[in-house]
């Protein structure tokens, strides 16, 4: 019977309840620590992103060269690369932003790239036609027409530099979410294993709504897919 | 000033040739038609003027200066609006100027209130009706800075009452700015309401192959439709049209 069921294998959701609220003070700097961690690994991962998928972009024979290499490391997983990160960094800070920082770097790029390749012909056409120079063009109407893009990419960096904070810290670090999971999933308090994964879907939703909010705001009056 | 010359243009695309020694010139201020059938290489003539790619042959020059092969030197719109659907409508109008120069938001503002747009200022393109968009487009050319003004077919797209409602619109702004208009249609009646004179395009290879001087009053309006004279001109590019029509063998 589902009651019969002991508490160190599912806890009731009233006791992950309880801990939640009376250990704040035990996992509060935790929590600190990981979104640290993921903001600064997403903020350097996508501006490397941007900085690759632009220049590729300028450079259309090296990113004929590039592209599909591209596409076949998004299937490696990242995280796997995550051993071998410490091994040559240590337990520092460094090897978590490197690993944040691969993660969120392919969906930009990817997303960015497939955003200036649909760039509309027609609109090229005409700025081109009125005697538009390369870099008007790139600013007038290549950046502002992958912007939609840019940002599905962003979306998907967000969540997935929180994961690559947490997967990052069960490698290997003093405190982080993924430090007070590794500690509570030893000592067989399942209650804060639950905790914890509840702040990390509550971290995930922040990030994503920070995005969908400055998605709102940078493309105020465009056209929505619905309407 | 602006005044354009073609002359002897000839383009090929692939092994197919497209364009065969088209020569025309549009005077200062005037609005010439180029009537012809769809696929004939109108567009085409359009995009060599505008420096998209050289002719094979042949060569432009606006005032006298050689602009073969220059982007830039004409104002066009396209046969679709082209709007930039992430622009508000007077941030549309002004791309034109925008590229060249420091654009003119007053100038553009009363402008659009001319182009019976007022209101529209903030809107954005899909919130405007397709004959609307067409008007947008053609500001945008207005204001650019240049003085020499391409439309590539910019009612074929309408319906018909849109479309009489957009010429008797186009001829009242025109009037009130001279700029010389080159105009590209395949609407006969479009074409005899429109210009100052027409040039009828032959199929494959195209080239000019008349050249008629109109001679309707201005300003002109829809009764212009039901005069003796102008079913006779009606009838007239007809025939001409017809002549070129036959498959070559
Ligand atoms: N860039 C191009 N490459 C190859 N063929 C072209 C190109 N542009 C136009 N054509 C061909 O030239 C012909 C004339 O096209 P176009 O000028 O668009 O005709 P129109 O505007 O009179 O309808 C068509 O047969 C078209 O297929
Ligand atoms: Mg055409």
């Amino acid at each position: 019977m589902f009651f019969a069921i002991p508490n160190w294998l599912l806890p009731a959701p009233t006791d992950i309840f309880h801990e939640a609220v009376n250990g704040w003070d035990s996992y509060a700097h935790h929590l600190l620590s990981t979104s640290n961690l993921a903001v600064v690994g997403f903020v350097i991962g996508v501006s490397v992103g941007l900085v690759v998928s632009i220049s590729l972009h300028l450079l259309p024979s090296v990113r004929q060269a590039v592209y599909p290499l591209l596409i076949l490391s998004q299937n490696i997983p990242i995280i796997v690369l995550a051993p071998l990160l410490v091994i040559w960094f240590g337990f520092g800070v460094l090897p978590k932003i490197i690993i944040i920082t691969l993660v969120c770097f392919f969906p930009i790029v990817v997303a960015t790239l497939d955003g200036f390749r649909q760039t509309s012909p027609d609109l090229m056409h005409y700025m081109r036609m009125a005697g538009a120079s390369k870099s008007q063009l790139f600013r007038k109407l290549e950046i502002p027409h992958a912007l939609p893009s840019i940002f599905s990419g962003l979306k998907i960096a967000a969540t997935y530099s929180v994961m690559g904070a947490v997967i990052s810290e069960w490698l290997g670090a003093n405190k982080g979410i993924g430090v007070y999971m590794t500690l509570a999933q030893s000592s067989f308090r399942t209650d804060r294993v639950f905790v914890a994964i509840v702040f990390i879907m509550i971290l995930c939703l922040i990030f994503f709504a920070i995005i969908i909010g400055l998605e709102k705001v940078m493309l105020k009056g465009r056209r929505g897919k619905d309407e | 000033m602006s005044e354009l010359i073609a002359e002897s243009i000839t383009k090929s695309f692939a092994d197919k040739q497209i364009l065969q020694n088209v020569s025309f010139t549009v005077k200062e201020g005037e609005f010439v038609a180029l009537l012809g059938p769809s696929g004939s290489g109108k567009s085409t003539i359009f995009h060599l003027i505008g420096g998209m790619s050289r002719p094979d042959e042949g060569t432009f020059s606006l005032d006298g200066k050689d602009i073969t092969g220059q982007r830039g030197m004409i104002s066009y719109t396209p046969q679709n609006p082209s709007l930039f659907p992430w622009r508000t409508i007077i941030q549309n109008v002004v791309l034109g100027a925008e590229i060249q120069k420091k654009p003119d938001y007053q100038t553009a503002q009363e402008m659009l209130e001319k182009a019976g747009l007022k209101g529209y200022e903030n809107a954005y393109p899909y919130q405007l009706s397709g004959g609307m968009q067409q008007r947008v487009a053609f500001v945008r050319a207005l204001l650019s800075p240049q003085d020499f003004i391409c439309l590539d077919e910019p009612f074929s797209a309408l319906d018909e009452f849109t479309r009489l409602e957009m010429q008797q619109w186009l001829l009242n702004i025109w009037q009130e700015n001279k700029k010389s208009i080159l105009f590209v249609t395949h609407n006969i009646e479009e074409a005899l309401y429109l210009a100052d004179r027409l040039l009828i395009l032959s199929n494959n290879p195209a080239t000019i192959k008349y050249d008629f001087s109109l001679p309707f009053v201005r300003p002109r309006d829809e009764n212009l439709f039901l005069t003796e004279e102008f079913l006779q001109w009606k009838r007239k590019i007809y025939q001409a049209l017809q002549e070129n029509n036959h498959i070559p063998s």
